[in-house]
């Protein structure tokens, strides 16, 4: 049987780890591989890239950033920002890393997370869903870190991702992001209903608490965060140990 | 302080070897992709990675002379490691999509994950992190490749099929899946393998590689 996972969450512009609000309202952290290999050290399960100025421009100087994380950490790597193709998923499978996380190239042509799950399985294929609720349980996608709409509901395009072949997804509150008020646990209990594969719940996790009532309240079978370690309020560490209490396994590393 | 201890990594167009090279180094060895058969086949110690499919992988080694080259080098008795795909090759043969002759070098076959039960915890692929256990009537981890692990150590799986090898003492260690137990690593003399992805395994991987690098 396999564990809830702690997934630490590092947003990446050029070669810096960079940290916003709501998405947006950056600041500077500092050099991505040193927060990366903490978190390694610390017992992060995963780490999550994010090339958060990919999808504007596209470019993909991420790549570089995974490869030389791949010398120190020897953990799962997903890399999200600015994948539009299956060529560019090889690519960051070159580099180190495990999975991809698509968003906006999935929303402009859905057929690509069928062609990314069957080229390399769908456990590679993690679709990400930016989420905003618009109303009584309503939620519509976003694309471009919650600058564009998509006119799709959320819940709808999340079922319609997993039957493409989306192996794994990631689910990320724009209203939440960056707050620390805690995670959008209405949508992740709804999605969660809803899915047979595992659901990351990310934005909007400010304690150990926060994030462990995704998993323990919402049914999530991970959490990505950002803000919480980046800022050095709390540890890998103690997200676990508030699991490990509510009775979730979670991996322990010596 | 010694050199670094050459390995070789079997490099048949399938699957991403920069992890597999990035471990090997940071457990003390000096990793060296080759495709080459005859580098294969002289090797001081290899390691057959593998990602996919267990038909498309064959024909991908078979294609390169690999297959035969991997066999020479097994006849040697120097330290081979089977990684994941590269672990079930080792077997005689699976029923991954039809059935498929495999490297025969350890007796057994390769069959899919036991189904779990709708609604359990547990889904094909399994992907993630689970627990090594000593495997019931297995070999002892201390002369192993295990030596520097712990039952109930935690390693990263991502597969849909398992390895059943047919002497049980070849299988050293299992995880708990669908209520059952699963292959997670064999050994038969100097031939290993490990289900899990020992270079995404955080330290309990790299123990592996290390103790991989440092074998005899």
């Amino acid at each position: 049987m396999s564990t809830a996972r702690v997934i630490a969450r590092l947003d990446v512009k050029g070669p810096n780890l960079v940290k916003g609000i709501h998405l947006e309202g950056l600041r500077v952290m500092g050099d991505p591989q040193t927060f990366a290999r903490r978190y390694y050290a610390e017992g992060a399960d995963e780490i999550l890239y994010v090339d958060i100025v990919a999808s504007l421009y596209g470019r993909n100087n991420i790549l570089e950033v995974v490869r030389r994380t791949a010398e120190a950490v020897f953990v799962p790597m997903t890399v999200a920002g600015g994948l539009r193709r299956v060529e560019d998923v090889r690519d960051a499978l070159r580099s180190g890393a495990d999975k991809v996380a698509i968003n906006t190239a999935a929303v402009a042509r859905p057929e690509l997370i069928r062609e990314v799950s069957e080229a390399f399985g769908s456990q590679c294929m993690v679709l990400s869903i930016q989420t905003k609720k618009i109303g009584p349980d309503r939620w519509e996608a976003y694309t471009d870190n919650g600058r564009e709409r998509t006119g799709l509901d959320a819940l709808q395009w999340a079922v319609r991702g997993v039957e493409l072949g989306a192996g794994e997804l990631l689910v990320t509150s724009v209203d939440r992001e960056g707050t620390q008020k805690g995670m959008d646990l209405e949508f992740l209990a709804q999605i969660t209903a809803r899915v047979d594969v595992p659901v990351i719940a990310g934005g909007g996790a400010g304690t150990p608490e926060h994030a462990a009532r995704a998993i323990t309240d919402a049914g999530a079978d991970a959490v990505a965060v950002a803000s919480m370690l980046h800022y050095g309020k709390h540890t890998v560490g103690e997200i676990k140990a508030r699991l490990a209490q509510a009775d979730v396994p979670v991996r322990s590393s010596a | 302080m010694s050199a670094a201890r050459p390995v070789v990594i079997v490099d048949y167009g399938r699957g991403n070897l920069w992890s597999v090279c990035q471990a090997v180094a940071a457990a003390g060895g000096a990793p060296c992709l080759s495709e080459a058969p005859a580098a294969v086949r002289d090797a001081e110690r290899l390691i057959l990675p593998g990602v996919g499919a267990f038909g498309d992988a064959m024909a991908g080694l078979r294609a390169r002379g690999l297959d035969e080259a991997v066999r020479s080098f097994a006849a040697t008795e120097r330290p081979l490691l089977g990684v994941c795909l590269g672990m079930q090759l080792l077997l005689e043969s699976s029923t991954e999509f039809g059935h498929h002759a495999g490297l025969a070098l350890v007796a057994g076959r390769v069959d899919r994950l036991p189904t779990p039960d709708p609604g359990a915890r547990d889904k094909i692929p399994n992907v993630g992190w689970c627990r090594l256990e000593p495997a019931a009537g297995g070999g002892p981890w201390s002369d192993s490749l295990l030596s520097a692990v712990k039952p109930g150590d935690f390693a990263y799986f991502v597969h849909s099929y398992a390895a059943h090898p047919d002497d049980p003492r070849h299988r050293l260690a299992d995880i708990e899946f669908a209520g059952g137990a699963v292959a997670a690593a064999i050994a038969a003399g100097p031939i290993s393998g490990c289900q899990f992805h020992p270079e995404k395994s955080g330290e309990v991987g790299l123990a592996i590689l290390r103790a991989f690098v440092a074998q005899a």
